[in-house]
């Protein structure tokens, strides 16, 4: 292959996420802004304008941002040490406890509301917070621990044994060290807790809003598309600017580290202070985790005030009178095979945009791929409902929109789990590759595919994950024969009474047994000793 | 026979060869010597074809391989700090060359086994490289560049920080290697001693320029620069009328020498003290002086020049 022919194939990588993120949310934010902006085919400023001038709007602007840096502070604060504690001590267990954090991260939103009202929160700004934390919690212990779990610790010996006192190694040694993981794990809670819409549903009450569920209930309730347009305009800017902020913090931040031993750093808690520390940390999260969700499993195994099975029961019928067109149970096998699809292709549009961004050593692809999570995933999904409607991009009603959709939301954490990975291959492994006589795509293949190879796949666990509680495009999507376990849910959870409650929490859990099978695989995959290659 | 001329490479802003001439017959080895940043690594991934070259050109036997691509050149560099594929064991290592080449699987890893057998490695075929030591790991590279059995063979530091008995023994095992291999092979290092036992021609590399290109007797005798001269720890000085190189077993104590100093340092040298003499104009000079004669530090010394022992200098 000559020079030529790499450029080229280096192009083409490049193009197709581009490509897939242009089609599938570009264009279908085009059509909203065009339908809200410009309603009669002439631009009319108005009611952006009005965003900042009413006070009403005002207030949501102001109460989105400053309920999100909350949310954001107290995540971190709560987080960092979780990573610590699950990224470099070993203990048994491990595993599952990873998997068990990470499973807020992907139950529908909805469900989560639900269940902290189940545990008796009232509609409040601390139930608001907390559920925040719930939710994000994983997101810190996941990026920050990748990080910390290719620091090498050697580098804090080294500080120590030149005279740095354990505070001093942290703020000169580690904090460095883990600094691009922390900004990209604040930026990512920061986006969601901006764009929170559930949550805040469920949880706020009628008096708090955020530019998110006013968007919602601009377009459903008063049918106002071009305010509706108007504060999704502001949302995008004040996303993007976010994302370029983070960007360049990122860079500036970020040194080609070399790729530690992942599974050698992790030690056993050897001091008192340590075993406290680790202890500490796992009451948080087995509080903060395992509350609302053994409310919810108690619930589900707690039919009409006594104990048994009929919530899961019903899961197996049609229930006469019911909304759904389907037998709950049904809507397990659709999950699966639509998050299998979505996954496929997350994966591999993911893996190439990775690659695209680490090559360049730009943010700019993973800024534009970061795009559709800032943008939430309810915008996404009633764009593609609006502008795949026609030919030539005539999706609705075939099988592949909601994947497609799925794979779309849980692009952005392919690329953010796998991108760093190659940008820690030290570049002269290349160098060697190619001295001994192989052509770029031989490079390419048993350089870079091989050693992302794992954290593609645990990637690719976590997408599936994603993609099998994804609420907020799919419930935009999908077709009534074909309902995901999310969205049966959401369904039984509108219908009154409690023994539709009973059978939405007995779906809940099925749901969440299904992702932490997915999540613990995918950790089996990536950390597990993996033979020769 | 590798012929590199004029060759110049922009590293950004900073030219690290400007000008480079070098050739390697086949079955010869040179040794190219020079402190860190005179641009020894660049040079070989230049000639590797990794790094654009600016001006010049690099060629074997004749051809000049511009257009030719690193994987197509049959070059082999073994990388300082060696570049293993951290994810591959010992053998894939060691077998990636002659795959890439095209061989089967099974005749890939028989050539690898053959070569860790040749660099004393047999047995640790399955090892991770991570969890190889520091020699080891040198013994791996050493076995993978060798495994595609490469026309031109390129080694960066390939004893960087090994202890220094181990340092040794591969210092006779590489000699022994390349004499009975007719390869042409280039060797960068910073230690002349490395470079005088294992090189038949050693090139001196100082900011990007050649300083000199001799043989090792040449080079320590007759050192062509100021810079070279002081690199191989000659004494650099005018205390004797014209610009010499002095190696410090060419100077004496002597009640009647010519030129006056006080004793500023002294240290322990096997069979021999090394003394640091401040002569008036505060320059100062290293002496090598007998066990049983070391004068005490701060003591008035002469010194004179043994004859022959200044090797006269260009003056800069």
């Amino acid at each position: 292959m000559s020079r030529r022919t790499g450029r080229v194939a280096a192009i083409t990588i490049t193009a197709v996420p581009l490509l897939f993120v242009a089609v599938l949310f570009g264009w279908p934010l085009v059509a909203i802004l065009g339908r809200g902006l410009a309603p009669d085919g002439r631009l009319d400023l108005g009611p952006v304008g009005d965003v900042f001038t009413d006070p009403s709007l005002r207030g949501v602007v102001w109460f989105t941002v400053w309920q999100a840096a909350l949310s954001t502070a107290i995540t971190l604060v709560l987080g960092i040490p979780g990573a610590f504690v699950l990224a470099r001590m070993r203990f048994p267990g491990r595993d599952l406890v990873r998997a068990v954090v990470t499973v807020p991260f992907v139950l529908p939103t909805v469900l989560v509301g639900s269940a902290f009202l189940a545990l008796g929160l009232a509609r409040s700004l601390g139930a608001i917070l907390l559920a925040h934390l719930f939710f994000n919690y994983a997101v810190v212990v996941r990026v920050v621990g990748e990080l910390w779990s290719h620091l090498d610790p050697r580098e804090e010996d080294a500080a120590r044994v030149l005279g740095a006192g354990r505070w001093r190694t942290f703020r000169t040694v580690t904090w460095p060290g883990i600094l691009p993981g922390v900004l990209a794990a604040g930026a990512i809670t920061f986006l969601f807790c901006f764009t929170s819409f559930g949550v805040i549903l469920v949880l706020g009450g009628p008096t708090r809003s955020t530019l998110e569920t006013e968007i919602y209930r601009q377009t459903t309730r008063f049918l106002d598309l071009p305010l509706a347009a108007a504060l999704s305009v502001v949302q995008l800017v004040a996303v993007a600017a976010l994302l370029v902020v983070v960007g360049r913090l990122q860079r500036r931040a970020s040194t080609p580290r070399g790729l530690g031993a992942a599974r050698d750093l992790a030690r056993p808690p050897r001091t008192a202070t340590a075993r406290t520390f680790a202890a500490v940390n796992l009451a948080v999260m087995a509080a903060l985790v395992g509350a609302p969700l053994t409310v919810l499993v108690v619930r589900s195994l707690t039919p009409a005030g006594g104990v048994g099975l009929a919530n899961y029961r019903a899961l197996g019928q049609l229930r006469a009178g019911s909304i759904l067109a389907v037998a709950p149970l049904d809507a397990v096998w659709n999950s699966v095979w639509i998050a299998t699809i979505a996954t496929v292709i997350a994966v591999t549009v993911g893996g190439c945009a990775a690659w695209a961004a680490a090559r360049t050593r730009s943010r700019l692809v993973e800024g534009i791929l970061a795009l559709p999570l800032g943008v939430s995933a309810v915008t996404v999904g009633f764009g593609m409902l609006i502008a795949l409607d026609r030919p030539p991009l005539a999706l609705r009603g075939t099988v592949w929109l909601v994947p497609l959709a799925q794979a779309l939301v849980a692009l952005p954490f392919v690329v953010m789990l796998t991108a760093p990975v190659l940008r820690a291959i030290d570049p002269r492994v290349r160098d060697a590759a190619a001295v001994l006589g192989a052509p770029p795509g031989r490079v390419w293949r048993t350089v870079d595919v091989a050693i992302a190879g794992r954290a593609l796949l645990g990637a690719g666990a976590f997408a599936f994950a994603i993609s099998l509680g994804e609420f907020g495009a799919t419930s935009f999507l999908v077709r009534p024969d074909t309902p995901t376990l999310p969205i049966v849910v959401y369904r039984l959870l509108s219908q009154p009474g409690s023994a539709a409650f009973g059978a939405a929490t007995a779906a809940g859990v099925v749901l969440m047994a299904l992702v932490v099978v997915a999540m613990v695989a995918g950790d089996r995959l990536r950390f597990g000793r993996v033979g020769a290659f | 026979m590798l012929t590199v001329t004029s060759l110049s490479v922009r590293l950004g802003d900073t030219e690290a060869l400007r000008g480079v001439d070098l050739t390697v017959a086949d079955g010869e080895v040179v040794c190219v010597l020079g402190p860190s940043g005179s641009g020894k690594s660049t040079l070989l991934r230049a000639v590797a074809g990794l790094e654009p070259i600016a001006a010049g050109t690099v060629a074997w036997n004749g051809a000049d391989l511009a257009g030719v691509p690193t994987h197509r050149r049959d070059f082999g560099l073994m990388f300082q700090d060696h570049a293993l594929l951290p994810h591959r064991d010992v053998l894939a290592n060691v077998a990636y060359g002659p795959r890439a080449h095209g061989a089967s699987r099974k005749a890939a890893e028989a050539r690898a086994r053959d070569l860790l057998a040749v660099v004393g490695l047999a047995g640790l075929e399955r090892r991770a490289v991570r969890d190889l030591s520091g020699g080891e790991q040198q013994r791996v590279a050493l076995a993978r560049s060798l495994a595609p059995e490469p026309r031109l063979l390129m080694l960066d530091e390939p004893l960087g920080a090994l202890d220094r008995a181990l340092r040794d023994r591969l210092v006779r095992e590489l000699r022994a290697l390349f004499d009975r291999r007719e390869r042409a092979v280039v060797l960068v290092t910073h230690d002349h001693e490395e470079a005088f036992a294992l090189g038949d021609r050693v090139v001196v590399l100082h900011d990007g320029r050649v300083h000199q290109d001799a043989e090792p007797a040449t080079v320590w005798g007759a050192p062509a620069t100021a810079f070279v001269a002081g690199f191989l720890g000659h004494n650099v000085t005018t205390a004797f009328g014209p610009l010499l190189a002095v190696p410090p077993d060419g100077l004496v104590l002597d009640p009647a020498g010519p030129v006056a100093g006080r004793v500023a340092g002294r240290t322990f040298r096997r069979d021999h003290f090394r003394i640091r003499v401040t002569l008036a104009d505060a320059t100062a000079l290293e002496v090598t002086v007998p066990a049983d004669r070391v004068p005490e530090p701060g003591a008035e010394v002469h010194l004179a020049l043994r004859p022959g022992a200044g090797i006269g200098l260009p003056e800069a």
